[in-house]
């Protein structure tokens, strides 16, 4: 997907002023309330126009204030997920789920209706209202009929936020799922760094309706690792889990991890906060601690009072945090050989 | 009382599409004057029925500019029961636009949002999204407006008179009685048929307004 905006718009004294050019697949958009998420979101939609300024999509011009293109929403063919479902209250699961497909012509109906439903997990739903649904079967349901539009861009405004915690990565997976199989770009709006890291590649970061950066979902949550009190947030993908007596070991690329969490599906993914890591300069004799990995570090960052530490695991990246004392006690350089420790019950399972 | 309930019902019936119509516009459709309309419409609430009548017969008789054009194609509205029927359309439209534009502004404007992403024209979300949600105060509009027109007198009396077997309706027909000497019979008696004629369309409206709720929540 290839998208440039430029766009000015004031709704009474806030005034938002945007302009940015991405070419990928997966996009975020990450802002705290107020910053004018929606408002981009709408008016990328065609639900609010613009003062001024363009909005172009693989190159067709979707709003030009000089030259007075204005599509409307139902012309751009772009979906959007709203934060709260808002599924048609008087027709039932099918006849939502198929309200967009039935609007689209024979030759645009890309999506297979029978395809997106096993990977939604919705024949079940089929048939019933949407009030008797759970939040997380209506934001599927929501999801499962944007997809079914065909749209060239699926915009999802903060999807997961009206969720709770466990809910929210039940939804995740089958996010990720749908947007592999069916091969749709996404706009992602969301204030939450795991869940940029999960569904995005690059991140437009807003600010009082500016644009004020542009970068990795990584890089960003390591910027602002020194001013969130959960440090940075490691994402562990891990696999083949078997019992060891009441614990689990799991495979983390070619070394085994023991955890206290587990299941019973044979992909997992977990967070590890930076703050759960323990360096040592050299193997500890004995610990309490059940894990116990050889690292190297890669760099050293500041991060606030603290300096974040990324280490490289045979292959597969961790980032510590320790506080400037600790590097200079422990000579940390990048370069240096130096063991991980970390608890089995620093790691927290997300789906 | 056939001639009561035909009335009513025409009324209602030709009012319904305008009404839905009147509402659209004054409740989605951004347009200048709107708080003129909105006052307009709401006019006939607040007038003397007699005014309204009195308005309407000049507007609508021989002498009047509607009078003159419809009179050239062989139309005469004054002293007929089609007389009674605009009579009560007048009068009763505010209670429907009203009604029905309270349903409307209940409709959470994102649903309307999102059938448009979907790729619904504006004319598909009305047809498929807004009528449907707003059938149940159609409804109570309609039925109110009904009952509001099975009760019109002042407007009805001027406009189309009161001509036994022609324009004269239910209330008419009491005044009548009320102010003949030995009429009173009567007059109770067409009270009662008022009250249970009104009875019927409210039991009416309850059991559709609850099948609807019914329906909505399936």
């Amino acid at each position: 997907m290839k998208l440039e905006v430029s766009l000015e718009k004031q709704l009474g004294n806030f005034k938002f002023a945007t302009e940015f050019a991405v070419d990928c697949p997966r996009v975020g958009v990450f802002g705290p309330s107020g910053s004018g998420k929606s408002t981009l979101m709408h008016m990328l939609a065609g639900l609010l126009k613009p003062d001024r300024g363009f909005i172009r999509l693989d190159d067709q011009t979707l709003y030009d204030g000089a030259s007075n293109i204005h599509y409307a929403s139902e012309k751009r063919r772009i979906g959007v997920v709203f934060q709260h479902a808002h599924l048609f209250p008087h027709m039932g699961v099918r006849r939502n789920l198929f309200y967009g497909y039935k609007r689209i012509p024979k030759v645009d109906r890309k999506i297979d209706p029978d395809a997106l439903i096993e990977v939604l997990n919705l024949s079940s739903l089929l048939s019933r209202g949407v009030d008797s649904l759970s939040g997380g079967e209506r934001q599927r349901v929501a999801l499962g009929r944007a997809v079914l539009s065909c749209p060239r861009l699926i915009l999802m405004d903060e999807p997961l936020n009206g969720l709770d915690e466990e809910l929210k990565y039940q939804i995740i997976p089958y996010l990720e799922k749908v947007f592999a199989e069916f091969d749709i770009p996404l706009l992602f709006i969301s204030h939450s760094l795991n869940e940029m890291q999960l569904m995005t590649d690059q991140v437009l970061e807003l600010a009082d309706g500016r644009i004020c950066g542009q970068t990795s979902a990584t890089d960003l949550a390591l910027r602002r690792m020194g001013t969130s009190q959960a440090g940075y947030v490691n994402l562990l993908e891990m696999r083949d889990p078997r019992p060891l007596a009441d614990l689990f070991i799991y495979r983390w690329g070619d070394q085994d991890l023991i955890l206290t969490v587990g299941g019973e599906e044979a992909r997992g993914m977990f967070e590890l906060s930076s703050k759960e890591i323990t360096l040592f300069k050299r193997h500890p004799e004995a610990t309490s601690a059940r894990n116990l990995l050889h690292c190297r570090v890669t760099k050293i960052f500041d991060a606030g009072n603290r300096a974040g530490v990324e280490l490289d695991c045979n292959g597969q990246k961790l980032v510590s945090q320790v506080v400037g004392e600790a590097v200079r006690d422990l000579d940390l350089q990048p370069g240096c050989e130096i063991i991980a420790v970390i608890k089995a019950s620093a790691f927290r399972r997300l789906y | 009382m056939e001639l009561s309930a035909r009335v009513a019902f025409i009324a209602t019936l030709f009012s319904l599409p305008i009404g839905f119509a009147t509402a659209y516009i004054l409740v989605f459709i951004r347009i200048p004057a709107k708080p003129l309309i909105h006052g307009l419409v709401n006019l006939p609430l607040v007038l003397p029925p007699v005014v309204v009548g009195y308005l309407l017969l000049l507007s609508l008789g021989s002498r009047g500019w509607l009078g003159k054009l419809l009179a050239g194609v062989g139309i005469h509205i004054i002293f007929t029961w089609k007389a009674a029927v605009i009579a009560s359309m007048v009068v009763g439209f505010p209670l429907l636009v009203r009604s029905i534009c309270i349903g409307m502004e209940d409709i959470d404007e994102r649903l309307l949002q999102a059938s448009r992403t979907l790729g619904a024209r504006w004319y598909d979300t009305l047809l498929s999204i807004t009528l449907p949600l707003s059938t149940r105060a159609i409804v109570a509009g309609a039925t109110l407006m009904f009952a509001r027109s099975l009760g019109e007198f002042g407007a009805t009396i001027i406009l189309a008179g009161n001509i036994p077997g022609v324009t004269q309706t239910i209330p008419l027909a009491i005044f009548d009685y009320t102010s003949t000497p030995g009429g009173d019979r009567m007059a109770l008696g067409l009270c009662l048929v008022s009250i249970m004629l009104a009875l019927t369309v409210l039991l009416f409206d309850e059991g559709l307004v609850k099948r609807f709720k019914r329906r909505n929540r399936q």
